[in-house]
């Protein structure tokens, strides 16, 4: 374990890719996740890491790139934000169904239009669907620990996905923070050495990857990645154990505060999660009985670990950093379908905020919490906005 | 309709045997058959040369015919043909 240091969230990712080193690297730079790529070219250039850098002429190239690399039999990580994730959008789908394990850090931006660079989660909800494992990480900490187990779960043979480290831009992204960092070895022990399934590059093993998949194929194919998503969540939980006994640092798919005994409770990802636990303190300290969950994996979403930390509660609020105009965002319906079977379920409201980087203020949780123990607010609410 | 299962197809879709391509009756794509004149034909083999399917069979250096199983029909080898030895005929029609 080293000495704490005061780092921002893009070098943090930047520093765990460095100790992992992995093959290749193929990554188009966009605010906010450029300092990850550019600290991360630094390394290649000093020769830290014996990585080979690939400058791609877009995003789609840079995912395309990737693909044949973890074809080809090699450990690959990229990055990227907003218009650039929304750039890659078809070759999301193909990495996720072609099985390739490859790590994309995702520096949360919001998607035009209007433009606007800051954070919210609409670039990530915008591949949510396309077979990609998603971890949501709190703080730079949590940003630099996500990556490390990341490469251990994606590349397990039970899983074989991709899998986005999500990390909020700017506010994660940009801000300095502590954090402890593993030595070398630990990390490399941990993350193991890669393993192959018929690398492109074995010619005694002649393998075609991507081929057309007609309507008696197509199906069955795309179940696997769902048969593979299944898998993950005990793999997840694993992983997450076993991080614990080398970095002392406990991690759940979804993690509940405050939550036994609460009534009413919260649900939230990414740095909203601290905002959230100290207004459970402030409303705990007035004899509230109030409590907050962080999904930390969003997919798989762990439908189980939060129906468990739901049940026997009153109401609950699910905040999302993403809007689906015309209906409830995407944390509040994964949240819905988990309580879905339950004999006695909360009233459930969701409550859009943050969107574009507006800022998000404790007081206004604290308002939040007060609608739902007063029984009020609609299923679907937009906080905060100038109507 | 194939009766694979999800769990017994390879990882991805992957195709783990070489040379799969033949089983792939890509004839049944056809809807021109090309036909061939030998009385114009000069075995120059260009028809050969020009088909992306393989499908011009040839034996001891003379154009012998068309492997209906994989031709599609492109037409590629009547159009290329520099003495006008191959036609198109519609599929289904005598």
């Amino acid at each position: 374990m080293s000495e704490p240091m005061a780092i921002n969230g893009d070098m943090a990712i930047a520093m765990a890719w460095k100790q992992i080193d992995p093959d290749v690297v193929a990554a188009y730079p966009i605010t906010p996740q450029t300092i990850i790529v550019e600290a991360f070219s630094d390394f290649v250039a000093n020769g830290e890491v014996n990585t080979e850098y690939v400058c791609a002429e877009s995003e789609h190239s840079a995912l395309t790139i990737c693909v044949g690399a973890s074809a080809a039999g090699a450990r690959v990580a990229t990055a990227t934000a907003s218009a650039g994730l929304a750039f890659m959008w078809e070759m999301l789908y193909v990495t996720a169904s072609m099985r390739m394990p490859i790590i994309m850090a995702v520096a949360n931006r919001t998607l035009s239009g209007p433009i606007n660079i800051h954070c919210d989660h609409s670039d990530a909800m915008g591949g949510r669907d396309s077979g990609w494992l998603q971890l949501f990480g709190e703080n730079v900490q949590e940003a630099y620990d996500n990556t490390i187990m990341a490469f251990r779960i994606a590349e397990d043979m039970r899983v074989r996905l991709p899998i986005m480290t999500c990390l909020d831009g700017f506010i994660i992204t940009h801000a300095l923070e502590r954090l402890e960092m593993l030595d070398d070895k630990t990390v490399k022990d941990f993350v193991g050495p890669f393993r192959p399934v018929r690398p492109l590059l074995d010619v005694k093993q002649p393998t075609t990857y991507g081929p057309l998949a007609m309507p008696d194929y197509y199906y069955e194919l795309k179940y696997q990645v769902q048969a593979s998503m299944d898998a993950a969540l005990d793999v997840a939980k694993k992983t997450m154990d076993d991080f614990a006994k080398v970095s002392g640092r406990k991690y759940h798919l979804a993690e509940g505060y405050r939550t036994e005994d609460a009534d009413y409770v919260m649900v939230a990802m990414g740095s909203t999660a601290g905002t959230m636990r100290y207004v459970v303190d402030q409303l705990r300290a007035q004899g509230k009985k109030v409590g907050a969950v962080k999904v930390r994996l969003f997919r798989p979403f762990p439908a189980a670990d939060v129906a468990k930390l739901l049940e026997g509660k009153k109401a609950v609020a699910v905040m999302d950093r993403a809007m689906s105009p015309g209906t409830g965002s995407p944390l509040y319906m994964d949240v819905l379908q988990s309580i879905s079977r339950m004999k006695d379920p909360p009233r459930v409201s969701n409550y859009v905020y943050g969107l574009g980087g507006r800022d998000l203020i404790p007081g206004q949780l604290t308002e939040v919490f007060q609608e739902i123990m007063a029984n009020k607010g609609d299923r679907i609410n937009f906080m905060g906005v100038r109507k | 309709m194939a009766n694979e299962g999800s769990s017994s197809l390879p990882a991805g879709g992957m195709i783990i045997e070489a040379g799969s391509s033949k089983k792939y009756k890509t004839g049944e794509w056809r809807a021109q058959r090309p036909e061939v004149d030998k009385a114009k034909c000069t075995d120059c083999l260009t028809c050969w040369i020009y088909c992306p399917d393989n499908s011009v069979m040839v034996k001891d250096e003379k154009m012998v015919g068309f492997k209906y199983s994989h031709c599609k029909g492109c037409g590629i080898c009547a159009n290329q043909c520099p003495v006008k030895a191959i036609t198109m005929k519609e599929e289904g029609v005598e």
